[in-house]
This record gives structure tokens, sequence and C-alpha cells, in this order.
């Protein structure tokens, strides 16, 4: 991998940490009125996903979703702005952090129903072979999602048309507080892609080359007219499901240390850093000017007016 | 003008649509080379091929869920719900998702999608093969829903329906599937919202829509000359045409909505209720709502036809309001 995707890479892995913790820092400040569900640990699936997209492929992404949307090009200044529900925001306020899109950019939508891209994304796939585009469709859903029923019938569905999307599980272990050895009898997520006949794999999430190879390969596949993917990427979610609720997990001291050393965004910093690529100097550089672009985003969020209320009454329907 | 069925109509709606624009297709259950359990797509499957009918497992959320990604991403999707009462397994796909992203996403992505489906009671189908669910639907922001009685009425409002650049419910009727009505040569899009009069009246105004129309002008031939019935088609459940209700209830004073969903709650108490806050000073007496009962609607032919109004309940109906 050259060294300008791999930095990309870390720059990416930078750019969705800093937003969420500053995020998470603007919701204890009590700026944000709405819920924020963290992707703090899962980083590198977005991330290593992404990136292998053109700006014309699809994303349906989750509850969960700001690591996507970043991962997929939406401008922080206006995702900022929709969480604190100004009329800048990328969806004027109307939406908020769970439906945060961007049609331009192939972001069909974060999603406040668990697995409610599932569906959507075989539209979306359907859509660009009727059309006679190479566009992909990328739809993440997590291990709780994953037991929806429409899972079965969109896998179903994909399978037997051949449908270019790649279903991509961020099993981050936990659905709100429900642990996912709770709930999948199964060894692995992954192992459900056979079932369907279609291609089922199951990878470290944290790793994001990994992600990033994975997904380039299946990608690679869906453009030829192969059909879809399951990829089960497995990960750890470090905050709490979402700031208005408790943490559920009693970590013990061995959980949380095996937490900490596989956080994507610490573990893919060291490895550049070890294997020359870049300098610590430069990661610092690197940090710092991300860290004052997301600042500089926040700002241009909280400075920006709310919606006129008379407008309420806007985009029922379109003309 | 010639004759043909409700269904008829319906088939040359979605075959004139389809030549006129590729970006429309069909999905759902058994449209195929079968046509449709109903026939409602017969010949379409030949003449344009499995990509533009596209038949499916059966799987209502994927459907829907479908056919608004293909909406949202270029595409006009027609997709079909075999029974109104199996819409319920695609309802956060209807409701929640295609519904609601044009508001969500501040206007950003709309829905030009249709989801055709049919209805009716008295087949003797019990309780989960004959509800009337459009109450349900037009109760959600985002959504349009259409009911026709004629044949015209259905080619005309589906075309229009896969024109709208909105989700729009489109129900039809089994009964009046293979009714044969008077139609024009030619029918080209009739304006969603727009309610008709279908019999002209002085002394009540009589609403109605989908196959309850049949019955209202049933009732109101039995009860001419004496009583003279103003029958209205609403044809679009909502939005709902108040402008041309407004004008009948000035005229008459006096109005009864007869529908076959239940009674309670259903769409005929959304209508008193714009009416009652519109147009009191103009009512002699308080408008009246017949519907179901308020029972699944029951297997045993004379139970089916107790639960939902018949002719005769609304010919009683009317007597009763004219004495008051």
């Amino acid at each position: 991998m050259d060294k300008k995707t791999r930095t990309g890479l870390l720059r990416q892995l930078y750019k969705i940490r800093f937003f969420e913790e500053k995020a998470i820092d603007l919701f204890c400040e009590g700026k944000i009125e709405g819920d924020l569900h963290p992707y703090i640990g899962e980083e590198a699936i977005a991330a290593g996903a992404c990136a292998v997209l053109k700006k014309d492929d699809y994303v349906l992404s989750t509850h969960r979703g700001h690591g996507h949307c970043i991962s997929k090009g939406e401008d922080p200044r206006y995702m900022f702005a929709e969480i604190l529900g100004r009329e800048t925001g990328s969806c004027k306020g109307r939406g908020g952090s769970m439906h945060i899109c961007n049609r331009e950019l192939g972001i069909l939508g974060a999603n406040g129903i668990i697995g409610g891209g599932l569906t959507i994304s075989i539209g979306a796939a359907i859509s660009s072979v009727y059309r006679k585009t190479d566009q992909v469709t990328l739809c993440f859903f997590g291990d709780g999602g994953a037991n929806q029923g429409v899972f079965h019938e969109s896998l179903n569905m994909a399978a037997l048309w051949k449908l270019p999307v790649i279903f991509i599980c961020e099993n981050n272990q936990i659905a709100a507080t429900t642990p996912v050895s709770e709930v999948i009898p199964t060894p692995t997520i992954g192992q459900r892609g056979k079932c369907y006949g279609i291609y089922g794999n199951t990878i470290d999430g944290n790793d994001v080359e990994a992600v990033y190879n994975e997904v380039k390969k299946r990608v690679a596949e869906a453009r030829k007219g192969n059909g879809a993917s399951l990829i089960e990427c497995v990960t750890f979610r470090q905050k709490p499901h979402c700031m208005d609720m408790v943490e559920s997990r009693q970590w013990t001291k061995e959980e949380l240390k095996e937490v900490d050393q596989a956080d994507p965004v610490v573990l893919y910093e060291a490895k550049l850093i070890s294997e020359g690529v870049i300098s610590r100097g430069e990661a610092e550089r690197m940090r710092k000017e991300i860290k004052d672009m997301i600042e500089e985003a926040a700002e241009f969020g909280l400075n920006s007016s709310f919606p006129d209320a008379a407008a309420v009454g806007d985009y029922v329907y379109a003309q | 003008m010639r004759e043909i069925e409700y269904i008829k109509a319906v088939t040359e709606a979605l075959d004139e649509e389809m030549a006129r624009d590729r970006d429309i297709f069909l999905i759902g259950e058994d449209i195929g080379q079968y046509g449709g359990v109903f026939g409602a797509t017969k010949g379409l499957y030949r003449k344009y091929g499995p990509e533009r009918v596209k038949q499916t497992p059966i799987s209502e959320s994927a459907i829907i869920g479908a056919a608004m990604g293909a909406a949202i991403t270029g595409l006009r999707p027609v997709a079909e719900i075999m029974y109104f009462d199996f819409i319920t397994l695609a309802v956060d796909q209807l409701v929640n998702q295609a519904a609601k992203i044009y508001y969500m996403s501040g206007g950003q992505i709309n829905v030009p999608m249709v989801v055709r489906t049919q209805y009716a009671t008295g087949t003797t189908e019990a309780a989960q093969h004959s509800q009337n669910l459009e109450t349900w639907f037009a109760h959600v922001p985002g959504l349009k829903v259409v009911m026709p009685y004629t044949a015209a009425d259905a080619k005309g409002l589906l075309k229009s329906a896969i024109r709208d650049n909105n989700p729009v419910l489109f129900i039809e009727n089994r009964v009046l599937y293979y009714k044969k009505f008077e139609i024009p040569d030619k029918v080209g899009p009739i304006e969603i919202g727009k309610a008709d009069i279908k019999r002209e009246g002085k002394d009540i105004t009589l609403v109605s829509a989908g196959m309850m129309v049949e019955r209202a002008l049933e009732a109101a031939g039995e009860l001419a000359p004496g009583i003279d019935i103003e029958v209205i088609d609403l044809r679009t459940i909502y939005p709902i045409d108040m402008e041309l209700i407004s004008d009948s209830v000035k005229k008459t004073g006096k109005v009864l909505v007869v529908h076959e969903a239940v009674a309670r709650f259903g769409w005929g108490a959304e209508l008193v209720r714009n009416i009652v806050e519109q147009l009191f000073d103009y009512l002699d007496f308080p408008p009246k709502v017949l519907g179901n009962i308020g029972v699944p609607i029951p297997y045993s032919v004379p139970l089916e036809k107790a639960a939902v109004p018949q002719k005769q309940d609304i010919i009683d109906e009317i007597n009763r309001m004219i004495k008051l």
C-alpha cells in the first residue's frame, strides 16, 4: 500500500476520533440537545471501507454513523451544525445525528432504525445495475442488526440477483446493553454469508489496512458483477451505547487493557511510525492540524443560527 | 369511449407509463409471467422482461425497502403488495424510511415511488385478507394515499402516482377489478388530491371512496327522486379535497361519510373533523360516519355482510338523517 493511501487512512482515523471526542465534549457541556452514539473504537471500519469507494458509490450508515459520513467525505462543519440542530447542518437541522445524509456524496443516510439500511441498500444496488453503472453499495449494520428479519430478506435478495452490495457487519460485541454472545448462537456472523450463497468472512475490525484490503477485494468483485459479500469486522465500542445511557459493561482490568490495546487509531499511528512511513513529529503535526480543523468545524456549528420555526412544515412533500 | 375491466385500466396505466419512461420498473410477488395473482401486470413481463418486471421472493420488507432504495438513486419503482393486509410486514420501510427521508434529509432526498395494493371486503377471505388500512398511512406525513373507484380514475390516478415525486400508496379493489367501466380512449394523468362528484344532488352530501362509492350510488339511485343525494368520490384519502367537499356541504348542509374501514379513528372521522371545524355554520345536523362496526372481518358470509355498511345500511341511515 502506498504512503499516500496509508497516511490518508491515518488522517481519516484521527478525523473521526477527534470529531467524536469533540462531539462528546459539546454534549457534556450541554450544547447538544439530542443524543450521540459515539463511534470511538470502531474507526478502522469506516475509514478502511470507505477509502475504497468512489464518490458515486453508495453508503447506508447506522445510528452510530458519524464515522461513515466523515469517511465518505461529509464536511465536519455541516455535521457539527447538524447535530447542533442548525440551519447550516447537513440536513438543515431536520435530521440530527442519526439521520445525516448527503445525496451528492452517496451518503444515503445514517438511520435511526437498527438494520434500517439493509433493504434500502438492495434498492440502491438494483438501481446501479439497472442503470448499467459500476457503482457499489456499502451497507453498514451491527451485531444487533444482523438479527433483524430484514438481514435475512436482504442477503437473500442480494444473493439471488448478484447485487453489487457489500454488507459490513460492525460487530462491536454489544448491542445497547446486550452482549453478542447472548444473541448470536454461532461462532461468527460472517459465516452466515455462506448460508445465502454469498461470500462471507470475519476479519479484525481494528486493523484499518485489513479492512481496506478486504473491502477492496470484495468491491472489485462486485464491480465485475460477481455479486454481494458479507464482511464481519470485529471491534470494540469504547463508550456506552449512547451518551444518555450509563455503561452497562462491567469491564475487568484485563478487558479494559484488551480494549485499549486494540484501539485502532493508536495501533495504526504506532504502525506507521514503526514502519518509518511517518515520523513521530509528522504524526503530531497531523494530529494538531486535524484537531484544529475539528475545533473550527465545531465553532462553525456553534456560530450558526437555528432554522426559522416558520419553516417547520417544509420538506414534507417534494414538488 | 370503450368498456374495460378496472384491472385492465391498471395494466394500461402501467404499460403506457413504462413505455414512456425507462426509469419505471415493477417489483413484487408473482408479477412476472403469471401477471400478478389478479392479473394486474398481465403481459408486462413478456413485453418488458425480467429487468423491468422484477418478481421477488416473499419479502415485503425488502420489496418496499428496495423500491425506496431505487427511488432515491434515480429510478421510479412501482412496488406491488399483494394484499393490503401484507403491508404490515413493510411498515418500517414505508413509514420510518420512505415517508420521512425527504424531511430528515432537509430536502436532499425525495422518494418517487408507488406502492400498489388491493383490498376488499365481501370475498369471504377473512380477517387477514380483507382489511382497509388506508387511514394508518393517511396519518403519516410524507405519504400520499389514493383509492380510486372507476377504471378511468384508476388509470389516470395511477399515472399521476407514478409521476409524483413522493411515495404514493395506490389502493385498488379486487371486487372492482373485474367490473367493466366506460373509459375514454385516452386517459391522461388525473390530479392527486382532487375528489369527484359522481352524482350531483342537493339534499345530502354522501362521501365515499373505493368500492363503497358503488354502494353509495346504488343507495342514491334507490332513494331518488324523493331524496336527491350528492355522491362524492374522494378518490384521494390524503390529501383530502376539502374545497370540493366544502362546496357540497355548503349546498346541502348534511353529510354522511361511508367507508369499509373501521369507523372508529377512520378517515371518515378525519373528514368530519374538518367539516365541523370549517363548515359548522352550514350544518343542519351533526355529520355521521358509517364504517366497519369494529370487528376483524369475519369469514362466514352473513357475518361479513353485517360487519361493514351495505346498501341498505346507507339507505336506512339517510332516511334517519333526513327525518332530523
